[in-house]
This record gives structure tokens, C-alpha cells and sequence, in this order.
């Protein structure tokens, strides 16, 4: 890394001592420098989503102190965290981001909330630094010519359509079965809840299928009409689109109209423990979609739960949660960042990267089932393989079932109707770049790297 | 209102106020300062300015003034996108009067109604709204999320587009309309408007045409309450979903009004001063003085704790308001020269 | 547009009539209070969280049922006092959007306090009720909401005969008439407000466990206050016949119209229409179907 130049010899001594010296010094304070990446967590405790916050955090700070304890960081280099409790409100959030926007070392921003997101892709691309929108955000981010620094992982909203579909096909015997049968898709009233409508009209002409979409105002407390309608439409499946509060009043309802549980699909939130929990007997036999499996069964929970956990910083004040769906995702989610940070690493050296360089990280991610079985997560999720166009990195999916007291899958890992997809994703990047004078990233552009690194201006 | 006389002339505290906010502040503040403090600040006052309008001056009570800041956002959004080259500015006092034509369709139940049954009318605006806004997906220009971003800000060919630029541009517009409603309070509206308030009865019978008065009070205030919602969006957030002006954003503008000081265009700002920064200083010092023993939750409950006896507190020892409290300091601090 | 079915129609009504008992539930708690007291207390919905999160946290920790109950019916006793101690008595006098404001912060507080005390997980809350539905007539009926609309009516029917034929009951409406003129004839204003809030106290409770059990105890709960503010705005702030009246027409009115009228708009009206249903009735009536005509005050 660092050459010597030969200089003429009257002064090489002078130069090769001095250029020691500066090596030393600046080994010494790299190496101080060098020691630390950041992760910064605009993270939500209270409020209505709670439940899901503290899972999926507890997840993500498990799984980077397991790295830190076990390996002792990514090669060498420790993984540091702060978290600014943002309530799920947007504008908190904002705040949030402002206050450690220039904290040094910052690999990735890691906010599980649409609305932040949303409110961050000007600011994080101006600032070269990866914004990641696991199972959720802007269906079209997944295209990363228009959209370098956002990254959608494992599922955007459109592929978990697809997947649903393809899953409810299985049960009928074949998708060709989906003909002439009738869908209901029962959605939060928010940008959220409506996202997919487009998709679903989409793969009902494809099958032959006839789909009704019908809205639950928001929180969700109230579904009396909703499930009368859809009790006298007689469905064959009803999708839940649903979020917080929703879920659980959803699946009691549904149970005060006689509408079974099990033909009931939920989408990926509404796939938690805490969305059947208050919903007691009536949730048995739910089925629900997810990007990973629970339980704490897999190789990386249990060495969680034994160095983390032994040595008392786990972060789930409830032991019981451990495993839950939550748990699992904010893991898989420490997971993807920390292999997105390593093989950055490999490519740029050992030491603190820049956020452009954890962009190209991500953006090389491949983890295919081999690499995730040495991670200790086979059968927790499947694999990734993002591309520097493929910021979804096309997750795989499966389906688990509650039984009252936990959640059992009972499906293979399904992939989404991936090529059908694309096209539609891209109309709808192209159009955002056209709308926002974006010009479309070409390959040679995404290999080329910032390694300066950033620093905000006033 | 502050009606004793001061030593000094009364211009003189809001030009050295202008003058540290146009001229120092830009100078010594950072980004975080501007961004997530200054900007919202300036938006919220604006809003708690048409509030008190409407509220604390007319006495028409009204918990739905986020549906008319969401109003504002997004009426600016679409008439910047949809008209070609129509300036910004325009787009802004375009959107105002948008929100003004709804706020007098939601005002005209004052006309029959009073005290906590207009208050619960003025909640059918704020969900109505919300509905609409993401039951449309016209207003939000087609996007499948619904959520829409704000922007670049140029005007007469200057980009505001830093958080300075940004800071400077909600201000400048903070400042005129707060002079204007500084203005419209003296004027005889100003006066109707508290008649109508005190005894509406009363103000009938000496001529005050009432009903057009309180119109006029939902007119003005919506028209402010929708600029600000422009601003809140544009300035600060850069992003608007219509969840962002949901119920708690209503009730924060009316906290900032009752603390800060009902009928009072100064109380505006300090109560959203304290609304807007407080919880930030809390959460410093209690990360600071517990650390890590307790998660943000914890932090983030007890500030609700605080807000609300904080504000019950108020309520009892000072109704009028921070502006109250702050002329008694003052008063207290700089005893008048006739006065022992 | 299918063909108007007799049946469905019946259906959809008795399942919105039913719900509307259970807003009835929470508005009888704003009755009591602004019968005695004239003040809209808004937090009511966090006493029905901070009751329903007492009750079931208790219940999770092991303490049986009954006395789970009692303890939570005593936390609110208790809650009630504090409350008219600290925040009633030194705003008495003052205008009731106050007081109104005060209720606001107060509610803030009970939040803070019932999250901060037993945390902010989602909690299952099992009354034992069976929430299978049953058929009568070819309308199908849950078993749940009528034990619910059981307990609000022998609810009504106390409160009803408290207020008509006690004398504590007169001495509530008399305290709501004319502050002064209760006074001045003798009767403990600070016992009365205090009675008060405790009787609210009890309805949050038992609001409560009904809402709890069907929602799930979480901090959403709270927000049912907004669905019962129409009803309070349609029957009457001061009057609990008025509450069960204007919860069947809310409850009705709302889910007849997401069925039949939200079609037409894309669904998802019930979060307005209820509003405007009691808006509409507001203009004809402006002191709602059974509530005193405000006197004009001088």
C-alpha cells in the first residue's frame, strides 16, 4: 500500500526514515481509525409498532455483538451502533439522521420504516451511503440504475405478490388452477396497504383469476363490514395486507364471521408472533409468508444465545422472544450487512470503509445456499444475489402456520415470478429518474468507487 | 397582549430578533441546528400563528389544523408539478387559498355550532382529509406509495436548496405572515374577531356581523395553517405522506397554542419552541443521566410523561401561557422607571 | 352492484349495531364525568388502556382472575383520586376547554405511565368468551358482542337508576347544574368530582377487558375514543341514554355505509363517516339527540 519512491540516494536515507516514520505514525492512527464501522439505528421501541421495533433491533445489535464478541468484529474491524428512538414518526427519523449523519464510518442505514425511507433517499444518496429497505420500501428502488444507494433486500413489495400467488397455486394443485377462483385482498388504508393493488390486477389477468381489494381504514380496529363483505363474497382465499393492530383484529373477525383461519394468507407484516398472539384460539391454522424462518433451532441463534446472550448483552429483555419472526429478520438483517461490509472488505482492505464502498458491498452480495449453511443460517433464509441493477437480490420465500403456540413451515422456499416483475419495475424507475432528471447508471459507473471519505457540508 | 409600556421602543426586540435570525444564526449554526431544529421550528409557528388566529383570537375551537397543513403540502405540490413554469411562490399562495376554500366549507358548522361540538366537527375535516388525501392517488401524482417528494426551491433563479437556503426561505415567509397577522390584530377584524369570542351575543347586538366574522377567522387561519403545511413539507421534510398530519400533529398545534399563550402571535413561538426542542433536550439528558441502563423506549415514554404534565402543569400556574410567564420575568428583570 | 339481499342487510345492521354497544361502552365514561363536572375528558381512552394493561399484566404475572380484577378496579380508584386531587381542583373555575386541555395532557401522562410501569409489548387478553358465531334466522350473530351488549346494558340500567333515583345521583346533577348554587346548598363538590372519576374509573375497566379482548391490550386501544367522541356528539355529552342511542346510530349508520356506500368512494369511509352522521344531526339538533340545550352564558 504504501511505496517507497526511489529518490536519488544522497537523500534516501532521509526519505526511507522519514517514510518509516510516517508509516508507523500512520499505521498507529489508522490502525485507531481503522478499528471501528458504524451502523447507525434510527430504531422505534414505542408507539404502536413496538413489538416489531424491538424485535428486529434486538435482532440486528444480537447478531453485531456476536460478531464483535466471537470474531472480533469483520476482520479485525468492530462494529459500532447508536440508536435514536424515532416512535415510527418520519420526522423523528429525520432527526435521527441528521444528528449521527456525521458520525465516522458509517456502513449502512438500516431504518425499517417506509415513511423514513422514503424521506432519506435524497439525503442518503447525496451522502453516498446505503440505505437498506429489507422486505419493504419502494418497489422500484430494486432497479439500481436509477436508484445506486437504496436497497430493498430479499423482497420488494411486488415479488411477495408473485410469491403469495404462487403459493396459493400450489395449495389449489397448479397455478392453472387459479382460474375462474376468487381472491380477496384485505389492505391497510396507507400508501403501504395499496402499493401492491397494480400487481395483483396484473396476475389475475395473467391466471384467470378475479381479485377484489377491499380497505381497512386505518388503525384497523373495526372490520365488521369488511369481513360481512367478504363472507357473502365467498372467496377462496383472502390475502392480509395488513399492519400493526389490523392483524390481530383481522384474524378475530374473520373468526366472528366464520371465515377459516387457514385459508387466510398474511403477507410479510402481518407474519408475526405478535400479530397472532392477541388473536388467541381464533389464529390457528394462519398462514402467513416470511423471508426467514423462526424458531431458535438454526446454528447462529443458538451461538447467539450462548456467547451473546451468556455473556449478558442480549438485547431482548424477553428470552422467549428469541427466534420469534422479528428476532430472526433483524438477524438475517445483520447478517446481509455485515457479508455486504466483508466483501467491501475484501476489495478495499481491512480497515473503516467508506459508504460508497459498502454500496458496492451490497451491491456484490452473493450468498448462495452453501455460503449460508457456513453462516450457520441454512434454513433460516435461502440466499441472496444482488447486482448492481438487482438491488432486491431475489429472495426466496416460504410459508409458516401458526399452531397456537408457535409458527411451523410448511412450504419449500418459493421464488417470485422474478422476470414478469422486472419490466414493470423498471417503467416505473425510468419514470421517477425522467420526473427527477436522473440519468441512468451504467455498469462501468457502479464499479467506480468513492474511497474518499465523505464528509457533510454545512 | 402586552400592553404595559417598555423602556425601549417596541420595535426594537423583533428587529434584533430579525437580526440574529437573518444574520447570525446562518453564520455560527450547523446543519443539525438548521435541520432539525431551526426549519421545523419556523414551520410549526406558523401553523400555531393561524391557530391562534382562529382559536385563541376568534375563539372557534379547532383540532383538525393538520388536515389543512396536509391541505397546503400537498395543493403546493401539485400545482409546482402539474402548472409548468409557474413560480414557487406562487405555487404557495395558490395552495394557502386552496386550504382557505376548504377551511371555510369546515368552518360554516360554527355557525351553528359552539364550544367542544365544533371542536368535534373540526375532527371530521381531520379524517376526511387524511382519507382523501391517500384514497386519491392523484393528489400524490399516481406514486404507489402514495408518499410524495417535495421539490428543489428556486426562486427568481436563486436555489434555497441547503439547509441554510432552506432555513432562510421558511423564515423569510415566517416573518411576513406573522407581520400580517401582527397587523390584522389590530385591525377592526382583529377586534371582531375577540368580540365574537367573549360574548358572541353581546357582539351582535352592537353590529358586529358575526357570522361573516367567523368565516373570515377560518378563512385567514386556514390560509396560514396551509402555507405552513407547504413549508413543513418543503423545508423540512422534503418528503409528505399523509400520515405525517395525522390527529397527534393537530393536538401538538394546539399545545403549542396554549402554552405559548392563547391570543397572543408571540405565544406562537414560544410554545412551539418548547414543543420542538424539548423533547430533543430531554432525551440528551436522559440518555445522559441513565445511559444505557434504560432503551430509548423507556426515554421516549417519559417524555410523553413530561409533555403531558408539563403541559397540565401549565394549565394551572400559568393559563396564559409562556408569554404570560415570560412578560412577568421581564417585567420583574427590568423594573419601569414610574414604578418602584 | 349485487342484488340487495334482505338477509346480508339484516346482517350487516345487527353486527353494526352490536359494535355500537361497544362505543357506547367507552362514551358512557365521558357521561359521567361531564355530567358532574362539565369537563370532556379526553382521557378516557388511556384509562381504558392503563385499566386493560393492569388487569392483564397481573393476570400474565399469575394472580388469578378475580383478584387481578380488583386490583385493577383499585389502581383506577385510586387513579380517580389522584386525578381530582392534582389536576381538578386547582383548574376548578376555569373555562372547560381547559380543563379539556388539561384531560389532553392527562392523557399523555396515563400513557407514559401504563407503558412505562408494564411495558409496551402486545398483550392476548381471553375473557373465556367464545367468539364463535352463531345463526338466527340466517343472520349470523357472535356470541361475544352480545355478552358485550349484556354488560353495557345492565351497565345503563345502574347508572340510569343511580343518577334518577339516589341521592348521590342528584347531588352529580345538581353539582353539573350550577356549581355555585351545589355548593351553597352544602353538597361536597370534591366528593362528588372524585365519585366521578372513579365511576369512570370502573367503566374504563370494564370497557376495557371487552375492547381488550377483541383488539388485544396494545397502545392502540386508546385510540377508541374517537370513535365514541360522535356518539357523545350525537346523543348528548350529559346523557347516557344518549350514549347508547348514539352508539347504535353510529355503529349502524357506519358499517351500513362502508357496505352499501363505501363501494362507491373505493372503501375505507367508516374512518370519517361516522363524523359526518353526527355532524349532520348536529346542525339540526346542535346540543345532540338527548343532551341539555347549552344556555347562552352572559
Amino acid at each position: 500500500m504504501k511505496t517507497i519512491k526511489l529518490i536519488p540516494t544522497l537523500g534516501r536515507r532521509f526519505a526511507l526514515s522519514a517514510a518509516l516514520a510516517v508509516t508507523i505514525s500512520g499505521t498507529t492512527f489508522q490502525t485507531k481509525a481503522a478499528d471501528e464501522q458504524f451502523f447507525p439505528l434510527q430504531s422505534y421501541r414505542v408507539g404502536p409498532y413496538a413489538a416489531g421495533g424491538t424485535g428486529f433491533f434486538g435482532g440486528f445489535i444480537d447478531y453485531l455483538n456476536l460478531i464483535n464478541i466471537r470474531d472480533g468484529g469483520v476482520n479485525g474491524v468492530k462494529l459500532t451502533w447508536a440508536e435514536g428512538e424515532t416512535q415510527y414518526e418520519v420526522e423523528r427519523g429525520v432527526e435521527v439522521y441528521e444528528r449521527l449523519k456525521n458520525h465516522p464510518g458509517i456502513a449502512a442505514w438500516n431504518p425499517l420504516s417506509v415513511g423514513i425511507a422514503y424521506a432519506m433517499i435524497d439525503r442518503i444518496t447525496q451522502d453516498k451511503t446505503p440505505l437498506i429497505t429489507i422486505n419493504h420500501g419502494r418497489t422500484d428502488s430494486t432497479d439500481g440504475r436509477v436508484f445506486p444507494y437504496v436497497f430493498p433486500l430479499l423482497l420488494n413489495p411486488y415479488s411477495e405478490t408473485s410469491a403469495i400467488i404462487n403459493y396459493i397455486g400450489t395449495k389449489l394443485g397448479g397455478l392453472d388452477q387459479l382460474k375462474g377462483k376468487k381472491l380477496v385482498v384485505l389492505y391497510h388504508g396507507s400508501p403501504y396497504g395499496k402499493e401492491t393493488i397494480p400487481i395483483y390486477e396484473l396476475l389475475a389477468q395473467k391466471y384467470g383469476f378475479t381479485v377484489q381489494q377491499i380497505e381497512v381504514p386505518h388503525p384497523g380496529n373495526e372490520q365488521e363490514s369488511q369481513w360481512l363483505t367478504i363472507r357473502r363474497a365467498k372467496p377462496e382465499y383472502v390475502v392480509l395486507r395488513g399492519w400493526g393492530v389490523m392483524n390481530p383484529v383481522a384474524i378475530k373477525t374473520a373468526q366472528k364471521v366464520g371465515f377459516p383461519a387457514d385459508h387466510i394468507v398474511g403477507n410479510v407484516w402481518s407474519n408475526s408472533e405478535e400479530d397472532v398472539t392477541p388473536a388467541g384460539e381464533a389464529a390457528k391454522g394462519y398462514v402467513a409468508i416470511t423471508t426467514q424462518a423462526s424458531g431458535a433451532q438454526y446454528p447462529v441463534l443458538q451461538e447467539i444465545v450462548k456467547t451473546v446472550y451468556g455473556a449478558g448483552k442480549g438485547n431482548l429483555e424477553d428470552k422467549n422472544r428469541i427466534g420469534s419472526v422479528y428476532h430472526n429478520l433483524g438477524i438475517v438483517n445483520g447478517i446481509l450487512n455485515v457479508e455486504a461490509v466483508r466483501t467491501a472488505q475484501e476489495k478495499f482492505g481491512h480497515r473503516t470503509l467508506t459508504g460508497d464502498e459498502v454500496r458496492w458491498g451490497f451491491e456484490h452480495l452473493k450468498l448462495d445456499p452453501a455460503r449460508v449453511e457456513a453462516l450457520g443460517a441454512k434454513d433460516l433464509f435461502h440466499s441472496i444475489n444482488v447486482t448492481w441493477d438487482n438491488h432486491e437480490g431475489d429472495g426466496y420465500v416460504t410459508f409458516q402456520r401458526w399452531d397456537g403456540k408457535k409458527w411451523n413451515v410448511v412450504s419449500d422456499w418459493i421464488a417470485p415470478d422474478w422476470a414478469l416483475l422486472r419490466p414493470i419495475i423498471e417503467k416505473s424507475a425510468t419514470a421517477y429518474a425522467t420526473e427527477h432528471n436522473i440519468q441512468l447508471r451504467t455498469a462501468a459507473e457502479a464499479e467506480r468507487v468513492d474511497t474518499k471519505p465523505y464528509v457533510a457540508n454545512k | 397582549m402586552n400592553a404595559s409600556a417598555s423602556r425601549f421602543p417596541r420595535w426594537l426586540s423583533p428587529v434584533a430578533l430579525l437580526a440574529v435570525a437573518y444574520g447570525v444564526l446562518p453564520l455560527v449554526g450547523s446543519s443539525y441546528l438548521f435541520e432539525a431544529i431551526l426549519t421545523p421550528f419556523l414551520a410549526l409557528s406558523l401553523a400555531a400563528v393561524g391557530l391562534n388566529l382562529l382559536t385563541g383570537y376568534a375563539g372557534q375551537v379547532s383540532l383538525g389544523s393538520a388536515a389543512f397543513m396536509a391541505v397546503g403540502a400537498f395543493a403546493a405540490y401539485n400545482f409546482n408539478l402539474r402548472v409548468h413554469g409557474l413560480p414557487l411562490l406562487a405555487s404557495l399562495v395558490l395552495a394557502g387559498l386552496v386550504a382557505t376554500a376548504l377551511g371555510v366549507v369546515f368552518g360554516l358548522p360554527s355557525l351553528r355550532l359552539r364550544g367542544f361540538y365544533l371542536a368535534v366537527s373540526t375532527l371530521a375535516a381531520q379524517f376526511f382529509v387524511e382519507w382523501a388525501l391517500t384514497k386519491f392517488s392523484w393528489f400524490s401524482n399516481n406514486n404507489p406509495s402514495g408518499v410524495i417528494d417535495a421539490p428543489s426551491l428556486r426562486i427568481f433563479g436563486f436555489s434555497f436548496d441547503s439547509s441554510i437556503g432552506r432555513y432562510l426561505f421558511a423564515l423569510t415567509i415566517v416573518v411576513v405572515l406573522t407581520g400580517l397577522a401582527q397587523r390584522l390584530v389590530d385591525t377592526q377584524t382583529g377586534h371582531n374577531f375577540i368580540a365574537v369570542r367573549d360574548n358572541e351575543l353581546a357582539a351582535k347586538v352592537i353590529g358586529v356581523p358575526v357570522l361573516r366574522t367567523k368565516l373570515l377567522a377560518f378563512a385567514i387561519s386556514s390560509f396560514i395553517i396551509g402555507v405552513a403545511g407547504a413549508l413543513w413539507a418543503f423545508a423540512y421534510l422534503r418528503t409528505v405522506e399523509p400520515a405525517g398530519f395525522n390527529l397527534d400533529r393537530s393536538f401538538q398545534i394546539v399545545f403549542i397554542i396554549i402554552i405559548g399563550g392563547l391570543a397572543s402571535i408571540r405565544g406562537a413561538f414560544f410554545g412551539a419552541a418548547l414543543l420542538a426542542v424539548f423533547p430533543l433536550i430531554l432525551s440528551r439528558v436522559g440518555s445522559y443521566l441513565l445511559g444505557d441502563r434504560f432503551d430509548s423506549g423507556v426515554l421516549d415514554m417519559s417524555q410523553r410523561l413530561v409533555l403531558g404534565s408539563l403541559i397540565i402543569f401549565f394549565l394551572i400556574a400559568e393559563p396564559d401561557g409562556l408569554v404570560a410567564l415570560w412578560d412577568r420575568l421581564k417585567r420583574r428583570l427590568l423594573p419601569m422607571p414610574n414604578n418602584p | 352492484m349485487p342484488d340487495f339481499d334482505p338477509l346480508f342487510f339484516a346482517e350487516v345492521l345487527v353486527g353494526g349495531l352490536l359494535a355500537g354497544v361497544m362505543y357506547s361502552l367507552v362514551a358512557i365514561g365521558f357521561v359521567l364525568i361531564y355530567k358532574t363536572s362539565r369537563v370532556l375528558n379526553f382521557a378516557q381512552g388511556s384509562m381504558v388502556l392503563l385499566a386493560a394493561l393492569t388487569f392483564v399484566s397481573l393476570l400474565e404475572r399469575g394472580v388469578p382472575f378475580w383478584a387481578s380484577l380488583l386490583l385493577a378496579l383499585a389502581a383506577m380508584v385510586l387513579l380517580g383520586l389522584a386525578i381530582e386531587r392534582t389536576v381538578l381542583r386547582p383548574l376548578v373555575n376555569k373555562p372547560p376547554i381547559t380543563l379539556f386541555m388539561a384531560t389532553l395532557g392527562l392523557s399523555y401522562v396515563i400513557e407514559g405511565v401504563a407503558q412505562l410501569v408494564w411495558g409496551t409489548q402486545v398483550h392476548g387478553l381471553d375473557l373465556g368468551i367464545d367468539d364463535k358465531p352463531f345463526e338466527v334466522g340466517g343472520i349470523l350473530i357472535s356470541k361475544f358482542d352480545l355478552v358485550a351488549a349484556g354488560i353495557a346494558a345492565a351497565m345503563v340500567a345502574l347508572l340510569t337508576g343511580f343518577f334518577r333515583y339516589t341521592r348521590i345521583g342528584l347531588a352529580f346533577r345538581a353539582a353539573a347544574d350550577d356549581q355555585f348554587a351545589a355548593f351553597a346548598v352544602g353538597l361536597r363538590l370534591t366528593r362528588i368530582w372524585a365519585t366521578a372519576w372513579v365511576a369512570a374509573g370502573v367503566v374504563a375497566l370494564v370497557a376495557g377487558l371487552l375492547w381488550g379482548a377483541r383488539l388485544g391490550v396494545q397502545f392502540s386501544l386508546s385510540f377508541v375514543v374517537l370513535k365514541a367522541l360522535p356518539v357523545l356528539v350525537l346523543g348528548g355529552f350529559d346523557s347516557i341514554i344518549g350514549a347508547i342511542v348514539g352508539g347504535l346510530i353510529i355503529g349502524a349508520g357506519e358499517k351500513l355505509s362502508e357496505v352499501y356506500i363505501g363501494p362507491f368512494f373505493g372503501g375505507g369511509i367508516e374512518s370519517w363517516f361516522a363524523y359526518v352522521i353526527a355532524l349532520v344531526f348536529l346542525l339540526v339538533r346542535p346540543a345532540g339527540l338527548f343532551g341539555q340545550q347549552l344556555v347562552e352564558s352572559a
